[in-house]
């Protein structure tokens, strides 16, 4: 689509000099910075380019849940302040009311979660060293032996489900000692916090089983060390938010 | 440029991955445009039952016969809803964005594909889910796009306000998940997958306006997620996050202590960041648009992009103007007005700087370019209210009336669309290798400029002499009977309006099939989706790496062979 008076565009001058025009004070060539552009270098997949890019959407998705979390943690604070009137005495009260939460049981929980994080970063260091000699088993006559490495992975995995099932049990103890999900805010958000806490962490067991079976199904060492360091960075990122959860409910009652 | 092996050069055969469940940010952008292009078409056809129904409330009406007033107040929510996530947050960033962010920057495709894919397919489940809102018992809910609580907590307040409301709040939920995996793919895709030369500096600015919106996004959607979460929990577990002591046909409802101004907080924290959301993107096509058909560098890049963060920054520590109304301490009111008020500075930063962009350039008044204008011009008349109702004495007189319906309807509904518009006209030859009609275009757009002054423009007045919102009619009130007349005037506009909608749609699917033929670069324009293929091909540059010389808007450079360089221009310039 030629346009007549593209000849006459000459007699346009821009008021800046030619070099600061929309790319910031630099001269046009030679290219500078820039990304990866997630082509990698021909035939080897660009592994180290793939597991920065998943960190970075991990980060993005950790950024999300805590503003989940910052905004349950607001409405937890903003609710314990209400008052509410109340019709005998004629004034406003506080009705937060308590929860008689089973913390031995909770702290049992804590510890296999914080247990299973050390194993899953065990198992993520494991993962990281076999991806980097992985080329070296390519080169004619080095043998890297017939190491076998603990499974840390399915240690994680059953400690997971450990906590999960505490979790369940806690549950259960709450209803017993008469705590339902409606019986004051305080149990309504004791019941709300550790199950949108627990969901989250059956996000992360799921993508465990799938870093688990990424290993049966004979994937590229380098691409399930992708799997397994995002799980592992997210598995340790539950236990920090179930700590936090933890210390919310225990401390700010 | 480097030509190389590349997994994403083999194209999935089949019309199911093809064009179905495709993994091509390309397909799904255009998914993702016919999805909010069937949403604005069912989100106007609510507005032109609501229009019609106010001048003639006793009109018996397709699909609904004669509307009720609770019916009324389903049509607003609906219209609300849809309009705001289908359209709004729909089309600008996973239509427009989806196709154009990659191809920009010199990618091949999205960072996650399969995660793309999801987000497009969540949010299709998220539009069935709201339409479904019309069909159950009791109908679509009553409780506005903004759902306040306690009437949207509390299932008999009201019909629609059962099944009809969980359907709302779970639809939402869905939509807040697919925008929150958007986003995170959106944002990965900007910062890692740029091409070589593609520096933060020389993005076009619609990949600066997509990148601070799916930010954006990635904040304000997860606390939309809790406070849904509360509010179906309050509805359906008994729990009292928002409902205090209430009583409902003179039933004690079973909660106590609830806030609603808990959900207010909660639903504008969300909601503000949303209105920027919506209109971000729209910026980045006009300063897109306005620097190409101008043939002249935007004024101002660096300018653009901080006005643009600093928008993102303020959007979020002003959702409480939304709430003058509700009883909050006036000191927070003044806090909020004040950061309000200072986003008139990089709003009128941008607007300074698309009007030097035009300043004597060799302007092409093409349909795309006139879109551009006319966004200009709605920013500029649906912001200047802004400042007014930022100053809480004025907005406790004009909350409840229709300057709001005005002002924000001309922002963030008008001004948001033109920027589609405008992007639409820009990108489609790029998108189906055709041109556009441009005759009927500029038809389009004059009937469409004409007729949103005259429906939105009249709002303003009417706010000021007191008319109310959110009332289904007007006839039985003695005090408002007297602004009849404008609202006539408003109905008609909005029917000519709408029916001029058709010329656009006719001269969409037409120009598909029957256009003639648009070569690769037919704007002359710079940036890298005009250095490829049209349309482009599956791994958008042929097996081609694109790297990248030039920053994105040089126009008119003294002693270029042409008057703009493109961005991957290997020579750089000749001389100076």
């Amino acid at each position: 689509m030629g346009h007549p008076r593209i000849q006459e565009m000459a007699t346009f001058t821009p008021t800046t000099p030619l070099d600061d025009i929309g790319h910031g004070h630099k001269p046009p060539a030679p290219p500078v910075g820039g990304g990866d552009d997630g082509r990698g270098g021909g035939d080897v997949p660009n592994y180290g380019a793939r597991l920065r890019r998943a960190r970075l959407g991990l980060a993005c998705g950790i950024a999300t849940v805590c503003m989940v979390f910052i905004s349950l943690t607001s409405a937890y604070i903003v609710r314990q302040g209400l008052p509410t009137f109340d019709g005998a005495s004629n004034t406003y009260v506080r009705d937060w009311g308590k929860t008689d939460l089973p913390w031995s049981l909770l702290g049992i929980n804590t510890a296999l979660l914080l247990v299973s994080s050390v194993t899953m970063e065990l198992a993520r260091r494991d993962a990281a060293r076999r991806a980097a000699l992985a080329p070296l088993a390519g080169i004619p006559g080095v043998s890297l032996g017939n190491e076998k490495s603990f499974p840390w992975l399915g240690v994680t995995v059953l400690l997971g489900i450990g906590f999960l099932a505490g979790q369940w049990l806690a549950w259960s103890e709450l209803h017993a000692r008469g705590f339902y999900v409606s019986t004051n805010p305080s149990s309504s958000f004791a019941f709300l916090l550790t199950i949108v806490h627990a969901l989250h962490l059956t996000g992360g067991m799921i993508a465990l089983v799938w870093a688990a079976s990424a290993s049966l199904l004979k994937k590229p060492v380098e691409s399930r060390r992708i799997v397994v360091d995002i799980t592992a960075w997210y598995w340790h990122f539950m236990a920090v938010l179930w700590i936090y959860v933890f210390a919310l409910l225990g401390f700010v009652r | 440029m480097v030509a190389m092996e590349n997994p994403h050069a083999h194209a999935p055969q089949g019309f199911i991955r093809k064009y179905i469940f495709s993994l091509d940010h390309k397909v799904i952008g255009i998914q993702y445009f016919f999805l909010a292009l069937t949403a604005v078409f069912v989100g106007m056809f609510l507005s032109l039952l609501m229009r019609i129904h106010l001048v003639w409330p006793n009109a018996v009406l397709p699909l609904v016969g004669t509307i009720q007033p609770e019916t009324y107040l389903s049509l607003l929510t609906m219209h609300g809803t849809i309009m705001v996530f289908f359209v709004l947050t729909t089309a600008p960033q996973g239509g427009f964005g989806n196709y154009f962010l990659p191809i920009q920057i010199g990618a091949p495709d999205m960072a996650f594909p399969v995660l793309n894919m999801l987000s497009f397919w969540t949010t299709f489940v998220g539009f069935v889910v709201i339409i479904a809102a019309f069909f159950v018992t009791g109908g679509a809910p009553l409780h506005g796009w903004t759902g306040y609580a306690p009437l949207s907590a509390l299932p008999s307040a009201g019909p629609g306000e059962g099944l009809g409301a969980d359907l709302w709040i779970t639809s939402i939920a869905i939509f807040c998940v697919a925008s929150l995996m958007g986003a995170l793919n959106f944002i990965t895709t900007t910062l890692d997958l740029r091409a070589k030369g593609m520096t933060m500096m020389r993005m076009p600015l619609t990949v600066w306006s997509w990148f601070i919106t799916a930010i954006l996004g990635l904040l304000a959607f997860g606390v939309l997620l809790s406070a849904g979460i509360l509010l179906l929990m309050d509805r359906n577990l008994g729990t009292s996050f928002y409902v205090p002591l209430v009583v409902v046909n003179g039933q004690i409802m079973g909660h106590k202590g609830g806030s609603p101004l808990l959900w207010q907080h909660l639903f504008w924290f969300f909601g503000h960041p949303e209105v920027y959301i919506a209109i971000l993107p729209g910026m980045g096509v006009a300063s897109q648009v306005l620097s190409t058909f101008s043939r002249k560098p935007i004024f101002g890049y660096r300018a653009m992009v901080y006005a643009m963060l600093s928008i993102g920054f303020f959007g979020f520590m002003v959702w409480g103007h939304h709430m003058f109304m509700s009883g909050m301490s006036p000191y927070s009111a003044f806090a909020f007005s004040l950061l309000t008020m200072c986003i008139g500075v990089p709003s009128a930063i941008k607007t300074f700087n698309w009007l030097g962009t035009m300043w004597k350039g060799r302007i092409r008044f093409q349909t795309p370019m006139l879109y551009a204008i006319g966004f200009v011009s709605l920013f500029v008349s649906g912001g200047l209210s802004g400042p007014f109702l930022a100053q809480p004495v004025l907005d406790i007189q004009l909350h409840d009336t229709y300057f709001v319906v005005g002002h924000f309807h001309l922002i963030m509904g008008v001004a948001a669309i033109f920027g589609m518009f405008a992007a639409t006209y820009y990108w489609f030859p790029k998108m189906f290798g055709r041109m556009m009609n441009e005759t009927w275009g500029k038809i389009h757009f004059f009937l469409t400029l004409a007729g949103t002054y005259a429906i939105f423009m009249p709002m303003h007045y009417l706010g000021l002499a007191g008319g109310t919102r959110r009332y289904s009619q007007y006839t039985e009130v003695a005090y408002l009977a007297k602004l009849m007349p404008l609202h006539h005037f408003m109905t008609w506009a909005a029917i000519i309006t709408i029916a001029a909608q058709f010329i656009f749609v006719i001269n969409l699917f037409w120009s598909m099939f029957k256009g003639p033929k648009a070569s690769d670069n037919p704007w002359e324009a710079t940036t890298l989706e005009w250095t490829t293929a049209t349309p482009p091909p599956h791994d958008n540059f042929g097996g081609v790496t694109p790297v990248v010389n030039h920053g994105p808007y040089e126009y008119g450079v003294p002693g270029a062979a042409k008057d703009y360089v493109m961005q991957n221009d290997p020579a750089g310039v000749t001389a100076h």
